[in-house]
């Protein structure tokens, strides 16, 4: 088989993959990118420092406190779900409005559409994005067609579900999923990733009072590691709309979730090393997507680089390529570059390979540049 | 309770145990009564009267302490971190997986979830193949790609990360087994938990429908993560929750018990298509490592499994007791026509008569206990240092037979791979 060239990268990966198992009983393993947190919109109110999942438990609390007809439940969410989201909300609420499930996601989804369609407000909770398929017909044929298909006589727009996406440093095949693109070929439905606390708080309570089905994916390498100033009150942040994180006019960078944080850094790299400014875009949104926002900055910088954990083959990256080629085409000085997940499952050991860190994504910035 | 059908004075010649036990006098074989089973749409049950002989006695009994020490390593494996990632661990099952794989042959199907470490020993994966697979080394039995939910071996089909989905695999084996004219069975284990997936009851009724003989066996350890079987289950009677598929009930902390409900099974499934067991059992550890397992039960709860019902326990004790009287140390309390019963009754009562032997046995079990130790740690050692796969195995094994010039595609160029 032909290998894969020894990169630096993959040389500085191979080393802390060694360093990981022979200096393993000492070594703290950190998160692979740094953490800069947002800052509250002072117009939201007095704020109080959060991680993410107590800014999502926040943002929960207000929903049950508003809405009389909201109800959570899932597996284990009664006692506060395996990332600790709803920790404290049946003892407030009681255990009416804030229950376990069984084991059944097929039945979770579509007990919520049920809900939804006859007027509750319905907060289900998936305990992995990896374990959504057995409700993936339920999600895609049930609730994303609802009002198309009753010509708008219902829908189930107060259904949403919330999961945990993403890479986690050690999650293997069944716990480390990035799934949104699944969900991205799905008219009907909104599905929403927000980038830390504050951004989570206020897109949650969107999605719950948006008259759309969302899916709600929650990076959950990021529920502990993200911790900014969180307004304590009820705020609502727009759905479908991206968020420029840092200005720049050579390069865009597109990421979503903990991806945005990577290419935060890689936008600092690309400074200090090749005196390259980079535009960061959170898309925040998947479905449906914030063309402007994308299509202004490609159209600027001429330059694009889309980066997810998922697999780069048919990656929602794939979408927002081809929609910039054709909108942008004569403003493109580079073929736009996909850094992306591998085509393999997600693999066990070969995480930090599989990974698009920093480090491809600079390789790809200089290709963009260089072209 | 315990009858000796047969005890022997041959000083045994087995030199496995290394002379231990010259000067002691073992039953060679005993019949044990075991736990009651419950019974739906069944008119006869499983025998309760179990014959074994002092080989497969010891032998049940160093399987099941293999899979706890093996466990309780891992466990520490996983505390400094060498383990890292998911990871469940079967301490308090053991006589689930050992009662049954000695029910069966190597020839018959078992498919699990997830909690596979002990099935995977008792299927023949060797301890480093299971240790090896947790610390994502190459002599892991999946090669270090699978991890802690997922381990395979010769019709062992793992080792499923989806709960739930593994059970109309299971009945799928069941099918090909049938189809082939094959004389063998499929077990299809699940959990309390994940009793209540669709999928369970849509295999059911297939299995029914096509009478095929596969074993769905619901190990009820009482919770399904930190939701109790009571509050899962409208009906927490899992063994009759096949509808028109018969179902057993065993006390699976009784390793006895579980192979004469397989035992019994098998030929029943051979004949008259599915049954339902449910085992019921505890599970000591959290979930997994990141659950402490002490927010939705009693370390109360625990400690009184541990202390009355521990499988490994409880078998102990009943193979030392069986294994103290011999003849000649009844003799003298069994005179004329007192049947054996009633000296064996009488043997409760002797001390001193009776050490000797006892302390002959414990030093055979002690002997074990050490070896399993030994072994169990040199395979640990082993798994620390084991290599993983080299790099190129990332993209292996995703196809068999791709499309010519067919590569992996990364986003990067210099990570496009053809595969082997
Ligand atoms: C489809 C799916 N949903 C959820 C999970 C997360 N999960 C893993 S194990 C488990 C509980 C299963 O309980 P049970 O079936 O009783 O098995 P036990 O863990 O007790 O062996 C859950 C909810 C999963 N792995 N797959
Ligand atoms: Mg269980």
């Amino acid at each position: 088989m032909a290998l894969p060239s020894k990169t630096l990268s993959a040389a500085c990966r191979q080393f802390s993959l060694l360093c990981r198992r022979f200096v393993g009983t000492t070594a703290v393993r950190s998160v692979h990118f740094s953490y800069v947190p947002d800052t509250p919109d002072p117009k939201h109110g007095s704020t109080t420092r959060m991680n993410l999942f107590q800014s999502i438990t926040s943002a929960l609390d207000v929903c049950l406190g508003k809405d009389p007809t909201a109800v959570i439940f899932g597996e284990d969410v009664a006692f506060g779900g395996v990332f600790r989201c709803t920790v404290g909300l049946r003892d407030k609420y009681g255990e009416a409005r804030v229950f376990n499930s069984p084991l059944s996601e097929q039945g979770i989804v579509a007990f919520g559409i049920g809900m939804a369609i006859a007027g509750s407000t319905a907060i289900a909770e998936i305990q992995f994005a990896d374990y959504i398929f057995p409700a993936f017909d339920q999600l895609r044929n049930e609730a994303a067609m609802f009002r198309y298909r009753t010509g708008n006589q219902f829908d189930c727009g107060r259904l949403t579900v919330r999961a945990p996406c993403m890479a986690v440093g050690h999650g293997a095949l069944y716990h480390s999923q990035s799934v949104e693109a699944f969900f991205g070929h799905c008219p009907g439905l909104k599905v929403v990733i927000p980038r830390g606390p504050i951004q989570a708080k206020g897109l949650l309570l969107s999605c719950i009072r948006d008259e759309n089905p969302c899916i709600f994916f929650e990076p959950k390498i990021l529920y502990r590691a993200a911790i900014e100033e969180v307004p304590t009150g009820d705020y609502e942040l727009p759905l479908s709309k991206a968020s420029v994180l840092l200005e720049g006019s050579d390069v865009t960078l597109i990421g979503w979730g903990t991806q945005v944080h990577v290419l935060r850094e890689v936008a600092a790299m690309a400074q200090d090393k090749l005196n390259v400014s980079c535009e960061l875009i959170d898309l925040c949104t998947i479905l449906p997507w914030d063309k402007d926002t994308v299509l202004a900055s490609a159209a600027k910088t001429g330059r694009v680089l889309i980066s997810h954990e998922a697999p780069v083959t048919m990656g929602f990256g794939a979408e927002l390529a081809a929609t910039i080629q054709s909108e942008c085409f004569l403003n493109l000085e580079a073929p736009i570059e996909r850094v992306c997940g591998y085509d393999t499952p997600f693999p066990h050991v070969f995480e930090p390979f599989y990974m698009p860190d920093k480090w491809r994504c600079l390789e790809a910035v200089k290709r963009l540049v260089n072209f | 309770m315990l009858t000796l059908v047969r005890s022997s004075t041959a000083r045994s010649s087995r030199s496995w145990i290394l002379g231990i036990q010259q000067g002691c006098n073992y039953a060679t074989e005993a019949t044990f009564e075991t736990k009651p089973f419950k019974l739906h749409r069944l008119e006869n049950g499983p025998p309760t009267t179990v014959k074994i002989t002092r080989e497969e006695a010891l032998q049940y009994y160093k399987d099941m302490q293999v899979i706890r020490r093996m466990e309780t390593t891992a466990a520490n494996l996983y505390k400094s971190k060498i383990i890292r990632g998911f990871c469940h661990l079967y301490s308090g099952q053991e006589a689930v997986a050992v009662g049954m794989e000695h029910a069966i042959t190597k020839e018959d199907g078992v498919i699990t979830a997830y909690r596979a470490h002990g099935w995977s020993y008792m299927r023949g994966v060797p301890v480093l193949g299971v240790l090896a697979e947790l610390t994502g080394g190459r002599s892991g039995c999946a090669k270090g790609k699978g991890g802690s939910m997922h381990m395979y071996c010769k019709n062992f089909y793992g080792g499923n990360g989806i709960v739930g989905a593994q059970v109309p695999l299971g009945a799928g084996v069941a099918l090909a087994m049938k189809y082939q004219g094959k004389k063998n069975v499929c077990l299809a284990l699940y959990g309390d938990g994940a009793a209540n997936q669709g999928q369970l009851f849509e295999a059911y009724n297939m299995a029914k429908l096509w009478d095929l003989p596969c074993i769905f066996v619901c190990e009820n350890n009482g919770y399904g993560m930190g939701t109790s079987a009571a509050r899962s289950s409208a009906n927490t009677d899992y063994y009759t929750r096949g509808d028109s598929i018969p179902g057993i009930w065993i006390d699976a902390m009784d390793v006895l018990a579980v192979k004469s409900a397989t035992e019994f099974s098998k030929q029943f499934v051979l004949k008259n298509g599915p049954i339902l067991l449910e085992a019921a059992t505890y599970r000591y550890h959290g979930h997994s490592m990141s659950d402490p397992g002490t927010s939705y039960r009693t370390r109360e709860e625990v400690q009184e499994v541990r202390q009355n019902r521990d499988p490994i326990g409880l078998f102990k004790s009943r193979i030392i007791s069986s294994a103290l009287v011999t003849e000649d140390d009844l003799k003298p309390y069994a005179p004329g026509g007192m049947n054996r019963k009633k000296s064996f009754d009488h043997k409760w009562q002797l001390t001193a008569k009776n050490k000797k032997a006892d302390a002959c046995f414990l030093l055979v079990i002690q002997k074990i206990d050490n070896d399993i130790r030994q072994e169990v740690e040199e395979a640990a050692e082993k798994a620390k240092v084991d290599p993983e796969l080299p790099l190129e195995d990332l993209y292996s094994d995703i196809y068999s037979q791709p499309p010519p010039n067919f590569v992996v595609r990364g986003s990067d160029p210099t990570v496009m791979v053809s595969v082997r």
